[in-house]
């Protein structure tokens, strides 16, 4: 009995692929069970939290796990929300879901290229300038090419036909016709779905190692042969194709693509999403991701009597989000889930001493479990979310 | 002709606006080593605070005044309060949190003062100077503004040359431990370089709502480029902050008459990346090889 269990545990930590396509698996039959019972206001919020959590997942790879900071990721968004706009601008484009959706993350994984290069060179606050900047600088391209890209207005998209083969799985599933909403709702944590295991696949796996080591210690790492630039854009793309996939689902969700809809503060907020979750961990980002969308209508209810309108709800859940950001740095450099982690391993540690039996293979005795966790490929020993800690701030020569 | 020259004047006053920012950039980078992004709203905040006095009535120069005290007291407290404790942490750190305050304030902003667009009142005439029979791009208030930058970049090289506050804060700022060992109080010099930073970056934010539409993201687009009319004059240096500041302004200046306004914040992300690529000290940096 107890070896069995140690079995499982033992290929439970040791074989990342079945541990995440298992939590996918799961992950599916949950979103099915709730997007069934959900309203269809609740379905769009869920789709609003799926295309978050997707951009921001890819930020968490980036910058939890490579160390670099960037407000760019709204902007990437930007790409893959009109490259699918422009492929669906008329009622019957004909084009495929999943061929589109792919279009959008190459368009936006080419500009991510470009950027990737770029910032492959740049550090800690040049880097936030320069992406800083990208943010600021990609909506005015909408009204720029007015023509194409329909201005301030935006380019208005038609979702294609649910096709038949949905409708009657969920006609046989639940008894019902699916709605326009809930259909969205489930392309969009599909997709969540699928980039999340490849995500946490490429973090268990040797690139994220590598990423993991380029972080930590630039001149360790290339000593261990590993190329700087090459870790770098690598990481800058992947993150950027997230971003394209979540871009295209914010497309199809909104259905008008304009340039206010990414702002500075969206990009702003995917950064403290991801702050907040733990610079690093895939789960804390869906969650944080959640908690963002669902804290303005939390807000407003409390307030019910204090007549908060929806926007100043949300403008208030995004100071919320700053506090708790500038907070979080202070006082928990790991963030919420890292706080959470931290007091889940301290806890198994406490029962494996009082049980005497250890878990698997990666043999830590303490808090070992803590650190083979699903997604937090990134828990170092240190406190501090690490930038470039080998050489604060400037040059090789010597001077400063 | 008279396109080219207003232009050109629009260029110089937009090019002053973003030395006063970039100034107020350096002066923290300078004794710090943090580059405050949270700079923008913090000058929204109290540029919103002098546009209610002014509508409440109150004297337009009372306002200002008012607005860069609030600035003074706002820099000192940040610096006191939220900056210290990550003084000497990895970089990244700052730099999250420095995003993170940039978040609080704009939001704050929200919250408290709405996001409709108000008109904040010029400083002085903005009547086109006319000479001869021609009107020419600049007005009294754009005079003053480029009279206000100039007046503050000259007080802040008076400080730091000329006083022995200044040499302290220069001192602290350089070595922090030698500057400790000969009695310099550190941390004090600190929250003031922090306070004199919050008050000029209040400054560009008056400067830029006089006469124009204010709402609580107006200065998002100034960071950028204040951000990098200081990378420009290589982060350390007032005066190539305002150099750096003048070359983007007309360069920017010229891009928005010429080619399309649109395209400014993506020209100004090309000069950023060919400045850092090229130049990474800074224009005028006599030492190569700077780490950005």
């Amino acid at each position: 009995m107890s070896t069995l269990t140690t079995r499982v545990r033992a290929s439970w930590s040791s074989y990342p692929l079945v541990r995440h396509l298992v939590t996918a698996a799961i992950a599916l039959v949950v979103v099915i069970v709730v997007l069934t019972a959900a309203s269809d206001f609740q379905a769009t919020k869920l789709t609003e939290m799926a295309y978050i959590a997707i951009a921001a997942g890819g930020l968490t790879l980036l910058t939890g796990l490579n160390g670099q900071i960037s407000l760019g990721h709204g902007a990437l968004m930007a790409f893959g929300a009109y490259t699918t706009a422009l492929l669906y601008d008329e009622r019957d484009a004909g084009l495929p879901l999943v061929l589109v959706v792919l279009i959008a993350v190459a368009v936006t994984v080419a500009v991510g290229v470009l950027i990737g290069i770029a910032a492959a060179r740049l550090h800690g606050p040049y880097l936030a300038g320069a992406t800083l900047t990208l943010a600021i600088a990609v909506p005015g391209l909408g009204n720029q090419f007015k023509d194409t890209l329909g201005g301030d207005q935006g380019l208005r998209l038609f979702v294609p036909e649910i096709p038949q083969w949905a409708t009657d799985t969920a006609y046989y599933l639940t008894g019902s016709d699916p709605s326009r909403s809930k259909y969205v709702a489930f392309l969009a944590w599909v997709t969540l779905i699928i980039v999340f295991i490849l995500l946490a696949n490429l973090a268990s796996s040797r690139v994220g190692r590598r990423w993991a080591a380029v972080r930590d210690d630039e001149v360790a790492a290339e000593i261990a042969g590993i190329d700087l630039t090459r870790a770098r854009v690598s990481a800058f793309v992947v993150s950027a194709a997230a971003a394209g996939a979540a871009g295209a689902m914010f497309a199809l969700a909104q259905r008008t693509v304009s340039p206010l809809g990414f702002s500075l503060n969206l990009s702003l907020t995917l950064l403290a999403i991801v702050v907040l979750g733990g610079l690093g961990s895939l789960t804390g980002a869906i969650l944080l991701s959640g908690v963002l969308v669902f804290l303005p209508q939390f807000v407003q209810d409390l307030g019910a009597g204090a007549n908060i309108d929806a926007t100043r709800a949300s403008q208030m859940a995004t100071l919320v989000f700053g506090l708790t950001m500038v907070l979080v740095i202070l006082l928990a450099p790991r963030g919420l889930a890292g706080g959470l982690r931290t007091l889940r391993a301290k806890l198994t540690s406490a029962t494996s001493s009082r049980g005497g039996s250890h878990a698997g293979p990666s043999g830590g005795s303490s808090g070992g479990s803590a650190d083979s966790d699903p997604d937090s490929p990134s828990s170092t020993e240190t406190a501090a979310p690490r930038g470039n800690s080998s050489d604060p701030t400037i040059t090789k020569k010597g001077t400063s | 002709m008279l396109q080219f020259t207003n232009t050109a004047l629009a260029g110089l006053v937009l090019g002053m606006i973003f030395a006063a920012f970039a100034l107020a950039l350096v002066l923290i980078w300078r004794s710090t080593r943090i580059l405050n992004f949270a700079q923008a709203p913090m000058a929204v905040l109290t540029t919103y605070i002098a546009l209610v006095m002014i509508e409440d009535g109150q004297s337009y120069w009372l306002a200002f005044v008012v607005a860069l005290l609030c600035g003074l007291v706002l820099g000192a407290v940040v610096e006191r309060v939220v900056i210290r404790p990550v003084e000497g942490k990895p970089d990244i750190n700052a730099v999250i949190l420095t995003l993170g305050l940039f978040i609080v304030f704009k939001s704050a902003a929200e919250v408290i003062f709405g996001t409709k667009l108000r008109t904040y009142p010029p400083s002085f005439g903005v009547r086109g100077l006319s000479v001869g029979d021609t009107t020419i791009g600049i007005t009294t208030s754009d005079f003053f503004t480029i009279g206000a930058v100039l007046a503050t970049m000259a007080v802040l090289v008076a400080l730091f040359r000329f006083t022995d506050l200044g040499l302290k804060m220069r001192a602290a700022a350089n070595n922090q431990e030698v500057a400790k060992l000969l009695g310099v109080k550190v941390g004090a010099m600190l929250t003031l370089g922090w306070a004199l930073a919050a008050v000029v970056g209040s400054l560009s934010g008056l400067l830029i709502a006089s006469g124009g539409l204010v709402q609580p993201s107006y200065m998002d687009s100034i960071v950028v480029f204040g951000f990098i009319a200081a990378v420009i004059g290589g982060l350390e240096s007032p005066v190539g902050a305002v150099v750096g500041g003048l070359l983007l302004g007309f360069s920017l200046s010229f891009v928005s008459g010429y080619i399309g306004a649109q395209l400014v914040a993506l020209v100004a992300l090309g000069i950023l990346m060919l400045v850092l690529t090229f130049r990474p000290g800074g224009l005028f940096a006599a030492t190569q090889g700077r780490r950005v």
